[in-house]
């Protein structure tokens, strides 16, 4: 290991979990808790997007701001500004009962709304106090997608521009030394081999950078399919559609196989549209970033087994 | 044309052809192509565009949000902001197609439209140039991602108002939630005339505070600063002097969405999540009077992934590889001496089949959900699965041909 050297994904505190939608972005972030989770740690996973999936990841019943949990060491939860920001007043600001002066819970609502970063703000400022506060080994954050996740980073940064004194100028500088401390805080961006995906995952590699403090501490490459053929052997294959061929095989198998060599070739010419997709991103993303490879998933649905699934692949790629 | 007095409404002469994309594409004036990201929505949009340049001989214009860049490339759209600029006649020469019509392309520059929004509502050059150079204007029109969702309709209208296109196909932007944009017109005009916005100017206006709003200023001067909250009521109050104008623009957005010259495209592909989250739009759709046109099911596993008797075959390849291969043997050394070694024959046969088999759980799966599909659209087009990105004039001929009758 080099002095400069990455820390390793499963060492940091604050793991946001990004990726353009359709990618597998919860999926992901769920499977990373549970791993952590089955290696005896406490891992909190917060939902942010609130659409109510998260639960079904680990077949629990549905998620709310308060956090339960799902598995053995693993809490959920669901974030909810509203809620944040009561919690919030309450507790950093020592302002009690909000609830009690509705009209003023409404202006913070309203406020919230007018003042670009409130909202913002008041996720990730939850996220650290639970961080800091609450001694999890680890919270995993199921994040907006990909378009969304750089103003949510760099809402503590765009705040302080804007605000130069008062309580949350406070609140965000520390906010900020978390989420800027690499140790801490990384960012894992999901992505499949496809055009769009990797090109966004390449850009927002490049604003992470440039307009965050985060760090992206590697990226998931989803949905990869497996190599059919070794050398030679696609020649064989090949041959084996040959019309010749073809029929001797429908003959001995006693019926049609040009459906299912027709579906190996589909499986091998997505294999290799997909592999200039990988080269690209490779090329594209610092080199210190690790890629980490997942597998296509030819599973019937989706549930605790399918997360179980992901989570084993993904502690291989991370050489557990 | 026949298509355009009857396509997709109840009630047709019985010769009428059953609706399609064709005859939906005809009669109406805007497309608004929606659904979760990452389905191809863009793609389908762009393929929708063309097949009506192509056919009906039709201005079109596609408005797009955030095509692929070679798919932008090939509109013509590279490096090109807010302007429409016409495809050009040597992409479709190369797609090998003669457009009846011309077909026109655009790309949603979100600060862009926010700016000459501004300019064209504020009431003077004063104003204009203070709201464009107030901090919070700029985080709110180029950063904040639900900005986003307001000006991709309004840029719609404004368009459509020119009267400059036969059709217009409206990509939407992805949002966090999918009918974001729809509530974007209303929620807008709604902020504006809150009463809590008058609350949050009243005091910098006339230092009035009363007891109902005393304990708000404190709390947002203390969390917030003076400073900021002075800020936020300039910026406020320079955007009331476009009140009328904006809460009128965005119900004139509203309406022309409902509008049954307006259709709604939903487009998912089988995967359950994004399939749950299209069908939860298409209701929504229904609920709120909109036109469902269309649902385009993208990137659809081939029929025949789903035979028995493919399975069967499959699992013949498999159990029996090495005694298949021996007798593959001879025909293929008749071929090419260096393709019949029989291990190398049993192995590809072994992978042939395990692949089919894999891929068939996938195709079932995906026919369960298209059977399980609890909306009924006008029409319901299915895409196969490209097994190459789409990515010029002839790749989205191809995915409109799929989906056009």
């Amino acid at each position: 290991m080099t002095a400069d050297a990455m820390t390793p994904l499963l060492d940091r505190k604050l793991v946001f979990v990004t990726g353009k939608g359709g990618t597998g972005k919860t999926t992901v972030a769920s499977a990373l808790a549970l791993l952590v989770a089955a290696q005896g740690k406490r891992v909190l996973i917060c939902e942010v997007d609130a659409k109510g999936e998260l639960a079904g990841y680990y077949e629990a019943p549905p998620t709310g701001f308060k956090e339960k949990e799902v598995q053995p060491g693993l809490f959920a939860m669901t974030m909810d500004t509203e809620s944040s920001m009561r919690e919030y007043l309450k507790l950093q600001l020592h302002i009690p009962v909000v609830g009690r002066i509705g009209p003023v819970a409404k202006a913070f609502d309203f406020l919230a709304a007018a003042a670009p970063g409130v909202r913002e703000i008041l996720t990730v400022g939850k996220l650290c106090w639970e961080v800091r506060d609450k001694g999890w080994d680890m919270v995993v954050v199921d994040s907006p997608a990909t378009g969304h996740i750089v103003g949510q980073l760099a809402a503590p940064q765009a705040v302080n521009g804007l605000v130069s004194v008062g309580l949350i100028r406070n609140q965000t500088d520390w906010m900020l030394e978390m989420l800027s401390d690499p140790a801490i805080t990384g960012l894992l961006a999901v992505c499949t081999p496809e055009e769009m995906p990797v090109t966004e995952t390449i850009e927002l590699a490049t604003r992470v950078r440039e307009e965050t403090t985060v760090e992206l501490a590697g990226v998931v490459v989803n949905r990869v399919l497996p190599e059919l053929f070794g050398r030679n052997e696609e020649a064989v294959f090949d041959a084996l559609t040959a019309p010749g061929p073809l029929e001797e095989l429908d003959g001995l198998v006693g019926g049609d196989a040009g459906p299912v060599l027709e579906a190996a070739r589909l499986a091998v010419t997505m294999r290799r549209t997909r592999s200039t997709h990988l080269e690209r991103l490779r090329e594209g993303i610092d080199p210190a970033v690790p890629l980490l490879y997942l597998p296509y998933l030819f599973t019937k649905s989706h549930g605790l087994r399918t997360t179980r699934q992901v989570a084993g692949s993904l502690g291989e790629e991370l050489g557990l | 044309m026949a298509a355009r007095a009857s396509g997709g409404r109840k009630g047709q002469a019985a010769d009428a052809p059953a609706p399609s994309m064709d005859s939906l594409l005809a009669t109406k004036e805007i497309v608004v192509a929606c659904g979760p990201g990452g389905v191809g929505k863009t793609t389908t949009a762009a393929a929708s565009a063309l097949m009506a340049a192509i056919n009906h001989g039709s201005k079109v214009l596609v408005l797009t949000v955030d095509p692929a860049k070679r798919l932008a490339n090939a509109l013509g759209l590279d490096g090109i902001g807010n302007t429409e600029h016409k495809v050009p006649a040597s992409a479709f020469t190369a797609a090998g197609v003669k457009p009846r019509g011309e077909l026109w392309a655009a790309m949603l520059d979100t600060k862009e439209s926010w700016d000459s929004l501004i300019r064209q509502h504020a009431p003077d050059e004063q104003t204009r140039d203070e709201i464009l150079a107030n901090p919070l204007y700029q985080n709110i029109a180029g950063r904040f991602i639900q900005s986003h969702d307001y000006i991709a309709m309004e840029r719609l209208y404004e368009i459509h108002s020119t009267g400059e296109y036969d059709l217009i196909v409206v990509d939407t932007p992805p949002t966090r939630n999918a009918l974001d944009f729809l509530d974007a017109p209303e929620r807008l005009a709604d902020f504006f005339s809150s009463r809590l916005l008058r609350w949050l100017i009243v005091p910098y206006r006339s230092k009035l505070i009363n007891v109902a709003t005393k304990p708000f200023y404190q709390i947002s001067d203390r969390i917030l600063g003076t400073e900021f909250m002075g800020d936020i009521s300039e910026f406020f109050i320079l955007f009331q002097t476009m009140y009328d104008g904006f809460v009128e623009r965005s119900k004139a957005v509203g309406r022309l969405l409902s509008d049954r010259r307006t259709t709604f495209v939903v487009v998912s592909t089988l995967e359950a999540t994004p399939l749950r989250e299209a069908e939860f739009f298409a209701e929504q759709l229904t609920e709120r009077k909109l036109h469902l046109g269309a649902i385009v099911l993208n990137k659809v596993l081939p029929d025949y992934l789903q035979g028995r008797a493919g399975a069967k075959v499959a699992e013949t390849l498999k159990d029996r590889a090495e005694d298949l291969a021996a007798e593959l043997s001879p025909v293929l050394t008749s071929t090419d001496a260096t393709l019949g070694d029989p291990a190398q024959i049993a192995r590809v046969l072994t992978e042939v089949a395990e692949s089919y088999l894999n891929f068939q759980v996938v195709a079932l799966r995906e026919m369960e959900e298209r059977a399980s599909l609890a909306v009924a659209p006008d029409v319901l087009a299915t895409v196969p699965f490209f097994d190459t990105d789409i990515y010029d004039l002839a790749g989205l001929l191809r995915l409109g041909e799929q989906i056009w009758v």
